[in-house]
């Protein structure tokens, strides 16, 4: 604490403090009064409007008390805020964790301090954000220098994962390949697993496209759907199995990426983003109305589950055929299968990743990096900008092939509801929050954006909304994404080397 | 021939909201250089603003219309701009210095936001409104087939000329307009200069989302139905029309948006009603390959 009193604390003024946190109260008030406080509710025959001042007030409130605290922390009050303030987000934090857990008629609800839920829930979180803030400050016994220092402590968290990659990798691996057979690990838990596993994936297949080659595109769920509707189509027509059908559909997505990729690719930034978004949203309105092919809204239904190697994974296989479990002479289980499809997706992105890795140092990933970074340069070098992007493009393309199918054989069923923009949205999410070029961070990415709120089934209907701040704070806080750490692929001379030898 | 015609005021119609919108694209895309993604979703929340003042004036007993169109006109305006100030100041200001990646990465996850707020508080079905200005005008008769144009046609075209010459006198002659155009050439010289470049930012932001406001107003009053949906597609329709102009060029918005309007129009009319976005993202796709300026764009000239 003896820095502390370095730093007097100036005296407060407060005429400031109020004109301040009452700007910010006056911003919320306008803004929550006509979407918070006039609620339409659908009657018979029309709407109507419910009236909810009550939410306006309290969201004008906190926004008062908020900037108030925040006002606070900066003119130095670090101890008095922090002791306000955690005990209170604390308790609200407990008692509303309490009541989850507990059956509706047993929940504490009049100790809460506002009627809705949500409210009790930002304040909760408010309050422990603003405490945060205030127990780092004190940790640190400087609040001025915070988002600097913070910038910078990231930025070594960021090189030191980077290095522990080398660990931390076989690490991960190695609990991701034990992970269906630990304790507590049930079907849920698997489900998650999978669902990760299949964003991580994806996420690798676009950081070639975006990361790599620094290609911005919009429309990656587009491939994303070619391929899980080559499967479908292929397999419900021709009756393949699932493995003669993941190639072709590798293939036939690589070739909608050339074909979409050929035309537009000259385009730089943020116009390609557009464009590629606007090929997303053809090729899903393609799907929904060319009724005689893919079957429109309906979807395609009843598409194979994989074998295990022409092992179907039935309870009762038809006679003279064997499955899964009387091959191997164990009892049925039902989970057998799921435990497939995880190690399944598993070994698909570890592909992914083994792929990027290894053509990272071939003349065409250098080439790609080398553009990313100046395209004009590598063009006076006798790069061919298109032929580079294009083999980005149309890899990055078949990975996500590669990703439909296993979507389809895990679903049985696959519909355009599936591969809107929202989709490609989040793996782009994931590859920026993740750090861009970040093969680690990827899979950090994946597990807070998609693990997290999986867990959080009971808040669904707030699923997406916290999804979009999420990506608003952590782009803000973190510009160049969480592990935006970059090492360079090749070397001249090996790291450390003394600097006049690297004249 | 009379078929032609309707077409054509429809088209025009509703080129003029794709227009309205697309300025607020332009604008941004002009002094900080990004695409606002989440511009769609501030004309959806102008829409959502329209209908419940609607609602609370029918609730107060307000019935004499054109009072009750200011009304719900000025209100839609002003608080649907605190919500594009606020999106500006909460999400874009604090990455301007940051890479163009990363605004856009906001800029989505603040649409993503947006959409599921106004979900989450108006609830997920669409939202019928009585039609407020009904009657038609009369023009030509061929056979059985009648053209019609709406009092409520001409009402959107009155008003977005209106707002049209406002805001060009608001560019070319007034302070503010002159700050505007000068950030727009060199952000970093005008501040040296003396222009307040954030306060600039900051009415830019809100005269993109007052223009918008008034778009989910006619989108609201046209269609009769809205939904928290809508800014998606609307808002890549005038982004689309804000690239056919030419990006940065304010005649060029509204061009982009009249032509953006009569191509869906002739498109659902002559040809297929559910391929009519693929025509307008087809357009984008012809107009980036061929003149990626637009039609009224000057050449970017890339400095090495």
């Amino acid at each position: 604490m003896a820095t502390q009193e370095l730093r007097a604390p100036r005296k407060l003024d407060y005429a400031m403090l109020f004109k301040e946190a009452g700007a910010v109260a006056a911003v919320v008030f306008a803004l929550t009064l006509s979407l918070v406080g006039f609620r339409t509710t659908d009657v018979p025959g029309g709407i109507d409007i419910l009236l909810r001042f009550d939410d306006v007030f309290a969201a004008t409130l906190l926004a008062f008390l908020g900037r108030a605290a925040l006002i606070l922390l900066r003119e130095g009050r670090l101890l008095p805020v922090l002791l306000t303030v955690l005990p209170f987000g604390l308790a609200l934090a407990a008692l509303l964790f309490y009541d989850l857990s507990v059956p509706t008629q047993d929940r504490l609800v009049r100790f809460l301090p506002f009627a809705s839920l949500v409210v009790n829930w930002l304040l909760a979180i408010f309050a422990l954000i603003i405490a945060g803030r205030a127990a780092w400050g004190i940790w640190h016994a400087s609040s001025r220098k915070g988002a600097v220092q913070r910038e910078e402590t990231m930025d070594r968290i960021g090189a030191r994962v980077q290095q522990a990659a080398r660990l931390l990798g076989p690490l991960l691996l190695g609990v991701a390949i034990v992970l269906p057979f630990l304790p507590y690990v049930d079907r849920r838990l698997l489900d998650i697993a999978i669902l990760v596993a299949t964003y991580i994936m994806l996420g690798w297949g676009l950081n070639i496209v975006v990361g790599l080659a620094g290609l911005l595109d919009l429309g990656y769920v587009a491939f994303y759907a070619v391929g899980a509707y080559s499967y479908a189509l292929l397999a419900t027509h021709f009756d393949l199995g699932f493995w003669i059908c993941l190639p072709f559909a590798g293939i036939m997505a690589a070739f909608a990426g050339i074909l979409l990729g050929f035309p537009v690719l000259r385009l730089r930034g943020d116009y390609l983003a557009i464009v590629t978004l606007g090929f997303g949203e053809m090729v899903r309105i393609i799907l929904l109305n060319w009724y005689k092919f893919t079957n429109g809204p309906d979807g395609i239904s009843g598409i194979p589950r994989p074998s295990f190697f022409g092992l179907p994974f039935t309870a009762n296989p038809p006679e003279g055929t064997q499955s899964f479990h009387s091959f191997f002479g164990v009892e049925y289980a039902s989970i057998d299968r799921i435990i497939f499809l995880y190690y399944l997706i598993l070994a698909l992105a570890l592909v992914t990743n083994i792929f990027t890795l290894r053509i990272r140092t071939l003349p065409v990933g250098r080439a790609w990096e080398a553009l990313r970074e100046d395209e004009t340069a590598c063009r006076s070098l006798g790069i061919n900008p298109r032929n580079t992007k294009l083999t980005a493009f149309a890899i990055g393309a078949m990975f996500a092939g590669f990703g439909g199918s296993f979507f389809a054989t895990r679903l049985g069923f696959i519909s355009p509801e599936s591969f809107t923009f929202i989709e490609s949205a989040i793996i782009l999410a994931i590859v920026v929050l993740g750090g861009m070029g970040s093969q680690i961070g990827v899979v950090f990415a994946a597990i807070l954006l998609i693990g997290l709120p999986e867990f959080f089934r009971e808040l669904q209907q707030y699923r997406m909304l916290a999804f979009g701040a999420a990506m608003v704070t952590i782009m803000i806080w973190r510009p160049r994404g969480l592990l935006a750490h970059r090492e360079p692929t090749i070397r001249m001379f090996p790291k450390g080397a003394p600097a006049e030898e690297q004249k | 021939m009379g078929y032609f015609l309707q077409q054509l005021i429809n088209g025009l119609t509703l080129g003029m909201i794709y227009g309205l919108i697309a300025i607020g694209y332009t604008l941004v895309y002009g002094i900080i250089g990004m695409i606002n993604f989440a511009h769609g979703e501030i004309f959806m929340i102008g829409a959502f603003i329209s209908i419940i003042t609607f609602l609370v004036l029918g609730l107060i007993g307000l019935g004499w219309v054109p009072l009750a169109l200011l009304i719900v006109l000025l209100a839609t305006m002003l608080l649907t701009s605190v919500y594009g100030w606020a999106l500006e100041r909460v999400a874009y200001r604090p990455l301007r210095h940051s890479p163009r990646l990363a605004a856009l990465i906001t800029a989505i996850g603040m649409s993503i936001f947006l959409q599921n707020y106004v979900q989450l508080l108006q609830g997920a079905r669409v939202k019928p409104m009585q039609p407020v200005i009904s009657g038609s005008f009369r023009m030509l008769r061929e056979g059985d087939f009648v053209v019609n144009l709406s009092y409520l046609q001409i009402l959107i075209i009155v008003l977005t000329v209106t707002l049209m010459a406002v805001f060009t006198l608001v560019i070319g002659r007034t302070a503010l307009g002159r700050a505007q155009r000068a950030c727009q050439q060199d952000l970093g010289m005008a501040a040296l200069l003396g222009i307040d470049v954030d306060r600039t930012i900051s009415l830019t932001f809100i005269i993109g989302a007052a223009l918008a406001s008034v778009a989910g107003l006619m989108f609201l009053l046209n269609y009769g139905v809205i939904d928290f949906y809508i800014g998606f597609l609307a808002g890549i329709k005038a982004f689309t029309a804000a690239v056919l102009g030419g990006i940065g060029s304010l005649p060029g918005a509204m061009l982009g948006g009249l032509l953006i309007g009569l191509i869906e129009a002739f498109w659902s009319a002559y040809f297929t009603v559910e391929y009519k976005d693929v025509a307008a993202f087809s357009i984008l796709v012809l107009v980036l390959i061929f003149r990626p300026t637009g039609l009224l764009g000057k050449p970017d000239i890339e400095k090495v």
